[in-house]
């Protein structure tokens, strides 16, 4: 429900990804989009609260499930795991925007509005993933 | 913006820290110069609300700063959640803005659901559920007050995620002058007009002694019957009227000297234009 200490979050079991170099064309680091690089910029968040924003429905799943075995038992986590599996393997491709329908009622946050829904809308981005890439990674190709 | 941190998965929603490195850089540039980086707006501000026998009064002050300079001389900072919870912002003007307008929302999608009108308790605990999982960075200071099934209640959320539940609270820069007044002539369950003057009485306080809050004192009673919004109940910081004639006759001042210098001129370019006056 709530964030954990940001200590933990910076050696908790989800991994700290895209955070390291980008590497652009020729294979050096690509500066125009990625600023200077320095050890420090990648092995630490700028901000206080991106490490905790970037995990929260991680975090949050983890312990509504937790809770949910100690009080109904396994199968009751299980069975919404099996459920929410299933509805995210019904998108569309990954470089296009999904409306995420059957996922979100699910989870409950058809019925709330916050940050997600209001800034930075997704489907209003300026910059469209590369679509190649995209598919290779989500295919595990890459 | 320029989302290429994570170039191989989808983008998601929410706020994005791409620059905040940026800033931080920029930030440490200007303090090197001796110059600062532009601050929040915030509303510097005396809220307060009390319980009174037949519900909530909510009063809050109407000026708006930007540092040291007055933005807003009118601004509301009573903002509405539900037909019969109203909120009260002071902090940055912006997140108590977009918290409370959040909050309203919510609380209809909630009710809708539930099918039952909302409880400020309700209100309160996804307030300081939202402030506590951003760690005090959205600087809004709240008072929710309202009257529902369960009878009439105050809460003040603080921007850290902490609630307090109490029959009288003040909060902003003004609160101490505020609260000095309520702790000394609160009773519980007042009448109605001695109510409206207590609160009066405290936002007053919080004009004259705070430098971040003046103009208007705007008041909202609440009870079972429904919501009153007094939008400037009283101006207290008004000019007054000059008594008597303050200018100095001509003459008053004798004259010792007079000199004259005329200033040489020469003509440079002259031109005509010819209107067309048909």
């Amino acid at each position: 429900m709530n964030t954990r200490g940001l200590r933990s979050q910076l050696k908790d079991s989800v991994p700290v990804t895209g955070l390291g170099t980008q590497i652009g064309a020729y294979g050096v680091q690509d500066t125009l989009r990625s600023g200077f690089s320095s050890v420090k910029n990648e092995l630490l968040p700028s901000h206080a609260l991106e490490l905790s924003e970037k995990n929260f429905q991680l975090n949050q799943d983890k312990m509504n499930f937790s809770t949910l075995r100690n009080i109904q038992g396994l199968h009751a986590p299980l069975k919404l795991q099996m459920e929410y599996r299933a509805a995210r393997q019904i998108q569309r491709l990954p470089f296009l925007q999904s409306s995420h329908l059957a996922l979100d009622t699910l989870k409950g946050n058809d019925e709330s509005i916050s940050f997600e829904d209001i800034l930075n809308d997704p489907a209003q981005s300026e910059m469209m993933g590369e679509p190649h890439i995209m598919v290779e990674y989500k295919l595990g190709l890459m | 913006m320029l989302n290429t941190s994570r170039p191989c998965q989808p983008q998601s929603g929410g706020f994005s820290f791409e620059n905040s490195r940026r800033n931080a850089v920029l930030e440490g540039n200007l303090s090197e110069l001796g110059y600062s980086s532009p601050k929040a707006r915030k509303t510097g501000t005396t809220i307060a609300g009390i319980v009174f026998k037949d519900g909530v009064i909510l009063g809050a002050d109407t000026r708006a700063t930007d540092d040291m300079v007055v933005a807003d001389k009118n601004c509301m900072k009573i903002h509405y959640i539900a037909p019969n919870i109203y909120c009260c912002g002071a902090g940055v003007a912006a997140d108590a803005e977009v918290t409370t307008q959040m909050m309203s929302s919510n609380v209809e999608l909630h009710s809708l659901s539930t099918g039952r009108p909302p409880l400020v308790v309700t209100v309160t605990r996804q307030l300081k559920q939202m402030l506590f999982r951003y760690q005090g960075h959205i600087g809004s200071s709240l008072i929710v007050g309202g009257v529902d099934v369960t009878g009439a209640h105050l809460y003040s959320v603080y921007p850290h995620g902490s609630y307090d539940k109490l029959p009288f609270l003040t909060m902003g820069s003004g609160a101490g002058p505020a609260i000095s007044i309520f702790e000394d002539r609160f009773r519980p369950n007042m009448e109605l007009e001695d109510a409206k003057q207590l609160v009066r009485d405290a936002i007053v306080a919080g004009i004259f002694c705070d430098l971040g809050s003046g103009s208007n004192v705007d008041l909202c009673i609440i009870t079972q019957a429904g919501v009153q919004y007094l939008r400037a109940y009283d101006q207290p910081a008004q000019k007054g009227k000059k008594e008597g004639q303050y200018k100095y006759k001509p003459g008053t001042t004798a004259v010792l000297t007079k000199t004259v210098t005329p200033l040489p001129l020469d003509i440079v370019d002259e031109s005509v234009q010819l209107m067309d006056t048909q």
